[in-house]
């Protein structure tokens, strides 16, 4: 399968089961589990970075579309989106290695480290802004602080469940630069 | 934009749908027999000495008097788990649907007002959103005040402006004032839970367990105010004057 094809498929999936399954389950009154955005991490490492927010763009608009939001997920988004190259830049054990492979994995990134890093930052960046907007007139910053440390775990743990469900096979490409 | 997430959602509903027949059918149910308590052949006179005299003025009940007119839409989506619920409903401008309807569960209990139409697909704004208000009345004193939602457990509402001087208790009916074009008066919103004296003010904080139940809507119905737009004139005549 060609990687526009599978991503437009992942696209339609992750926002399926983030509207129809996730958006129901509210732990304790308050805490929805958020994972649609993996698919920003999972895109390929060469794509342009232009293509790589309008896509996050499309992608939080589409769900922020289904939930009626005034744009809080479009957003958190494409934030994520355009720290993400900063990280891979970090992350990457030596110059060139994103070459090696397709996309984001613990494979590709040289370890399980560098990797759970890569999600844990851009998932804390993504609830941080994204229940800061949501409780800018609220003004209760415990509550926040809580809502966004607890929605961090959960979300971690599904990515972590989603991870080890769905196994991207990976091809080395090249060694070369 | 409502009318693709409002498709997607129908093809979702139909089968979110046929999982909860039953729990739909119940409710239905229900509702009938609250109607049919109603009917006027339930109730006898209590001795035999009043009767009934139809009154000889020809009124057309049906057409001038009628005041609201109920319209039935199926809801395709719905949510509870945010801060901001908006229900979308699958009858839209096309079924006469229009902005700032009142929205009941099939128990006639409020459910929302519409904030936003397109030609097949109605959004509403359920009372589970931080910035829905809603005009509300206590059955027992009639003190009225605004029933608003804290952004966190479902079910659970708050009815704020209600004096301190005002008597409440627990298991006392809130319903619908009326001063507002969205609603009848008399609708149920729900019952007080629990009354806590705020501290800083000279009101209560009275927190409602809501009568519709948020979790299986799959039913709704828009309430069209006939004589709104005679009642809307009416205050922006009074407005331009005043200003």
């Amino acid at each position: 399968m060609s990687t526009l094809a599978k991503n437009i498929l992942r696209f339609i999936l992750f926002i399926l089961v983030q509207v129809y399954i996730l958006d129901r389950i509210h732990v304790h009154y308050m805490v929805t589990p958020y994972v649609y955005f993996l698919f920003i991490l999972w895109l390929p490492f060469n794509i342009n970075r232009t293509v790589l927010m309008i896509t996050a763009f499309a992608l939080g608009f589409t769900l922020d579309s289904f939930r009626h939001n005034p744009g809080f997920h479009t957003a958190a988004c494409v934030l994520i989106a355009y720290i993400r190259p900063f990280l891979i830049n970090l992350l990457i054990p030596q110059e060139g290695a994103e070459t090696n492979y397709d996309e984001p994995s613990a494979k590709s990134m040289g370890g399980f480290a560098p990797y759970t890093v890569y999600i844990g930052i851009l998932t804390l960046i993504h609830h941080g802004w994204l229940f800061l907007l949501e409780a800018l007139e609220f003004a209760n910053f415990w509550y926040f602080l809580f809502k966004t440390l607890f929605s961090l775990a959960i979300s971690l743990l599904l990515i972590l469940v989603t991870e080890l469900l769905f196994n991207r096979k990976q091809k080395f490409r090249t060694n070369t630069v | 934009m409502n009318e693709v997430t409002g498709r997607v959602n129908t093809q979702y509903n139909k089968i979110e749908y046929y999982l909860q027949l039953k729990k739909t059918n119940d409710s239905l149910v229900k509702a009938n027999e609250k109607l049919y308590n109603k009917l006027k052949i339930d109730f006898d006179l209590p001795d035999t000495v009043s009767k009934t005299e139809i009154d000889s003025i020809r009124v057309d009940s049906l057409v001038q008097f009628r005041k609201y007119n109920y319209l039935e839409a199926k809801v395709v989506y719905n949510s509870f788990t945010q801060q901001n619920n908006f229900i979308e409903l699958g009858r839209g401008a096309a079924g006469h649907v229009k902005k700032d309807m009142g929205v009941v569960d099939p128990g006639n209990a409020v459910v929302g007002i519409v904030t936003d139409v397109s030609n097949g697909y109605a959004v509403v704004m359920s009372l589970l959103n931080k910035d829905s208000r809603i005009s509300a009345k206590l059955k027992r004193g009639g003190d009225v005040g605004t029933v608003t939602w804290d952004g966190k457990e479902p079910n659970r509402l708050e009815l704020t402006e209600i004096r301190k001087s005002a008597k409440v208790n627990k298991g006392d009916t809130v319903f619908t004032s009326g001063y507002t074009t969205a609603f009848p008066y008399g609708l149920m919103i729900g019952t007080v839970d629990e009354v806590i004296p705020d501290k800083s003010s000279n009101n209560y904080f009275i927190k409602l367990k809501s009568t519709a139940n948020f979790y299986g809507l799959q039913y709704a119905y828009a309430i069209d105010n006939l004589a709104k737009e005679e009642i809307n004139k009416l205050l922006d005549k009074v407005k331009r004057q005043n200003q």
